[in-house]
């Protein structure tokens, strides 16, 4: 007879409006047991798992806790339960220090006794290994700190069931690993684990059984010793694909864009970037790579002017054309030039579309201001749509339909096709495949690729190394706001560009 | 644990792609839901509600006089709820429609009360449509100035801008322009001042029914239109596809308070044939009613405005004929707006009501309280 299941879903489903996010998903975790939730972005992971701490109620099935139904309503009683979930999105009030934080929201009656609650998370750090100042503000914490706050804060409140949401995006490969070493000793505790993640690798390091959600179906468990890497992609995606993608040479590449010395500041006056310094080539794709928020997105503004630049040039030199200094140009001059940036936000929506048109409309955002008629021209913007629609295969019921209301990855297949269509000598986009699952990564993996072989200099921002690591030719690495390194892609590895992720102004850049 | 099991009472949860068919006839179900309470209200004032309908249905479009006093009354309301409608589907909330009225009003009256007599015949009105607009888009360009140069509030900016405008009608009233001393009255244009009549009403329908057209075209087919709705929706978006935020922002204040000026114009010269202090009575206001209601759709807002007006009008018949106070109609209105507005919420989202073998489960256990319903969105 198995043990009784820490926790257990039986047949659970969930709907939002037509789609199904779940459906009748099965698991089962036992105590002292790390779980691997694995599936592309949209297979429905976060959905499960929301439904396990109390933010959606599911449509059918049950939950049993200990062998025993349970009907979960709010996140305060998945805590009653003993569930905690670390969201993606830390939810910490930056002027508490991390022990005011752990106790927020919690009622233990009587006054604040800030000393034995110090002494309880010290007591909490010492037995799973955190490495945290309970006194500390949040607003000094760097992101993995504030990660281990939050995983404390649900220890605090006697968790042992814990789901982690794709705890190592933000995190370098070292902090990754501290982190590990955490939940392995949580585990030997007796504690059950939930991680949610899409990087293989780590799925290997770490868990003792692997669940595959594809799609919203459950598709099944698995032993992790048992089994491989290309053998969970089968199961991810359904079937084979190969995990190589083509990076040809390109002949010969020219300068396209000299970035020197470049800084600038945000609205709070914080410089975010220092004195960067670089050349995107035509025909190269340039990855950027750097721990999120180290100032990629203010580099990519900058260029494309939308971002005040305090200090630097950028020279951008178009096919036989005599270089030209991009600063002080206004966006719109920027583009017409010929440099096209495709930005993909966290909401995804945020920047480069208008939620609430359709394909044309968003189409029409790169051509409104052609001709001089004082009407616009929806014609051609339709056809480009329709045309995008066929090439890249998105979903959506209508070119009119609302962009805000189609998937998340068919939203990014409308943007970046756009900006591709646009024909630049410099294409710049940030994390182009967030969110996508393999197949489109790979469509828009090889729309780059092929724009590169044109003679475009490519500028790539993305999150996963690997894909970094094999898809482009140089890797420009950010640091805080500066580059702590410029490496060849096929030459260098992956723990290379993880030390230059963390190292403040390290070595110097070209 | 000492948990029970139980399901939330309600659940809602977020849908797409209803048929329009079902939309619209939620829409017209919510009107007669209003129109059902409403009843109930005019009930409790002892008055048969079917009667007292049908006296405002025969009180505002019963007689062709009839008629024509609701269309006066729609007139303003429609030309000003096109004026505001730019603004807010460019997101900039502008309440100060009213002061724009006035501030045209103001203009207008100028050349009527002084170059009566200097302008000849039809140069005259148009000169006062002119000034007023231009007066009107001046009045709504200074919040929109500022809001493009300093990023300030415009709804606090628009609104106190009101008052300065009729404080200004005040001071003209009793003094540079008031009439016989002491009376505190501007006096009545002269006849060439004055708006000729279409039908027995003023022209001014015949303006604000063009405008309806022009508004439509400009806002689905122009660049301007496209500029106003992509700002909209994310500015962010509209200055990386290359658009100046603030020249637009300031171009269509620009054309919303000319627009509003135009209204303020047809009212003294159409409607009042002189100006005080109460010329826009309320009509800015009302127009963001109306506006919304018609979800910015220019047609819609003819509609929408003759409704307003027929409640309006037919209210005062009811009191004339039933004594049921002006104010019900006011209710109405209220009742009407809220369930309008609260229809959309059924026309997106879905609500799950407790099963009910889980609603039997759920009174086996002793204290069963209601769950707050918790909307969920669409988790991308």
């Amino acid at each position: 007879m198995e043990p009784v299941c820490a926790i257990e879903l039986r047949n659970i489903t969930k709907r939002f409006g037509d789609v199904v996010a779940n459906d009748r998903i099965n698991l089962c975790l036992q105590r002292g047991e790390i779980l691997s939730l694995l599936g592309e972005n949209g297979s429905g992971k976060t959905t499960l798992m929301n439904m396990l701490s109390g933010i959606y109620y599911p449509d059918e099935g049950e939950i049993l806790v200990g062998g025993k139904p349970v009907s979960i309503t709010s996140p305060r009683e998945a805590f009653h339960y003993g569930i905690g979930m670390i969201h993606q999105h830390y939810k910490l009030v930056d002027v508490f220090t991390a022990a005011e934080n752990i106790v927020l929201g919690l009622d233990e009656g009587g006054k604040l006794d800030m000393k034995a609650i110090n002494a309880r998370v010290r007591e909490i750090c010492e037995k799973y290994g955190f490495d945290i100042d309970p006194s500390q503000k949040v607003y000094d914490m760097s992101v993995s700190q504030k990660q281990t706050v939050e995983i404390i804060k649900v220890l605090y409140r006697g968790a042992d069931i814990l789901i982690l949401d794709e705890p190592t995006a933000v995190l370098t490969p070292q902090e990754t690993d501290k982190l590990f070493a955490v939940m392995r000793n949580m585990r030997d505790d007796g504690k059950a684990i939930v991680i949610i993640t899409h990087k293989l690798h780590e799925v290997m390091a770490i868990s003792d059984k692997v669940a595959v959600l594809r799609k919203g179906q459950y598709i099944g468990t698995v032993n992790t010793s048992e089994t491989s890497p290309q053998a969970l992609t089968d199961m991810m995606v359904g079937h084979s694909v190969t995990l190589n993608i083509d990076r040809p040479h390109y002949e010969d590449p020219q300068p396209r864009l000299s970035v020197s010395g470049l800084s600038c500041f945000d609205d709070e006056g914080v410089k975010r970037l220092d004195d960067v310094s670089f050349t995107a080539m035509g025909g190269e794709i340039l990855g950027i790579a750097g721990i999120s928020g180290s100032g990629q997105r203010e580099l990519l503004e900058c260029i494309a002017g939308l971002h005040p630049i305090a200090q630097g040039t950028i020279m951008y030199t178009p096919e036989g054309k005599s270089p030209s200094d991009l600063v002080g140009k206004t966006p719109m001059q920027i583009r017409k030039a010929g440099v096209a940036m495709a930005f993909v936000p966290e909401d995804r929506l945020g920047m480069g579309l208008v939620g609430s048109m359709g394909m044309t409309g968003n189409m029409m955002l790169r051509s409104w201001r052609k001709g001089k008629s004082a009407f616009v021209n929806r014609k051609d913007p339709n056809e480009l749509a329709l045309q995008i629609w066929k090439d890249l295969e998105v979903v959506t019921p209508s070119t009119n339909f609302p962009v805000r209301r189609m998937s998340g990855g068919n939203v990014q297949k409308v943007l970046v096709g756009r900006e591709i269509a646009s024909a630049p000598s410099v294409l710049m986009t940030a994390y182009a495949v967030r969110g996508l699952d393999i197949n489109t990564s790979y469509t828009i993996y090889h729309l780059l690729t092929e724009q590169k072989m044109k003679g475009v200099a490519v500028v790539y921002v993305g999150e996963d190394l690997d894909v970094l690591l094999e898809l482009c030719d140089r890797i420009l690495v950010l640091c805080g706001g500066k580059v702590s390194g410029i490496v060849d892609a096929r030459t260098t590895t992956k723990e290379e560009v993880g030390l230059l992720m963390t190292r403040v102004g390290g070595k110097e850049a070209e | 644990m000492n948990h029970k099991k139980r399901e939330p009472w309600i659940r809602l949860s977020k849908r797409d792609g209803m048929t329009s068919w079902k939309v619209w006839s939620i829409r017209i179900g919510s009107i007669f839901l209003a129109l059902v309470l409403g009843g109930l209200v005019i009930a409790m004032t002892g008055v048969n509600p079917f009667k007292a309908y049908g006296t405002i249905i025969s009180g505002s479009l019963g007689k062709a006089s009839a008629i024509r006093q609701t269309v006066k009354i729609a007139i303003p309301l429609l030309g000003c709820a096109l004026a505001i409608a730019p603004c807010f589907k460019m997101h900039f909330w502008n309440i100060g429609a009213e002061g724009q009225i006035t501030a045209g009003a103001i203009a207008a009256s100028y050349f009527a009360l002084f170059w009566a007599d200097r302008l000849p015949g039809p140069s005259l009105i148009l000169v006062m449509g002119l000034v007023g607009a231009v007066a009107g888009g001046l009045w709504g360009l200074i919040p929109a100035f500022f809001k493009a140069r300093w990023n300030t509030n415009e709804t606090l900016f628009t609104l106190m801008m009101n008052y300065i405008v009729i404080g200004i009608v005040r001071w003209l009233q009793g003094g540079p322009w008031e009439g016989r001393a002491g009376s505190q009255i501007i006096p009545q244009f002269a006849p060439n001042a004055c708006l000729p009549r279409v039908f027995g009403i003023h022209c001014g329908w015949i303006i604000v029914l063009v405008l309806v057209l022009l508004m439509h075209i400009y806002m689905t087919y122009t660049k301007h239109g496209y500029e106003i709705a992509v700002i909209g929706d994310s500015i962010n978006t509209a200055r990386y596809a290359g658009m100046n935020v603030g020249h637009v922002m300031m171009r269509t204040m620009f054309l919303s308070g000319a627009i509003s000026g135009l209204v303020g114009f047809i009212l003294v010269s159409g409607a009042n044939g002189t100006l005080n202090d109460g010329v826009a009575g309320g009509v800015g206001f009302t127009a963001i009613t109306v506006a919304w209601l018609s979800q910015l759709n220019a047609f819609g807002m003819v509609l929408i405005s003759g409704m307003l007006a027929i409640l309006e009008k037919g209210a005062e018949t009811l009191q004339t004929r039933l004594a049921v106070p002006t104010s019900i109609s006011d209710i109405i209105t209220g009742i009407l707006l809220f369930c309008m507005l609260g229809c959309e919420f059924f026309i997106n989202f879905r609500m799950t009501f407790r099963a009910r073998k889980a609603k039997k489960a759920a009174a086996e256990t002793a204290a069963d309280s209601d769950e707050s319903p918790a909307k969920e969105a669409v988790e991308s």
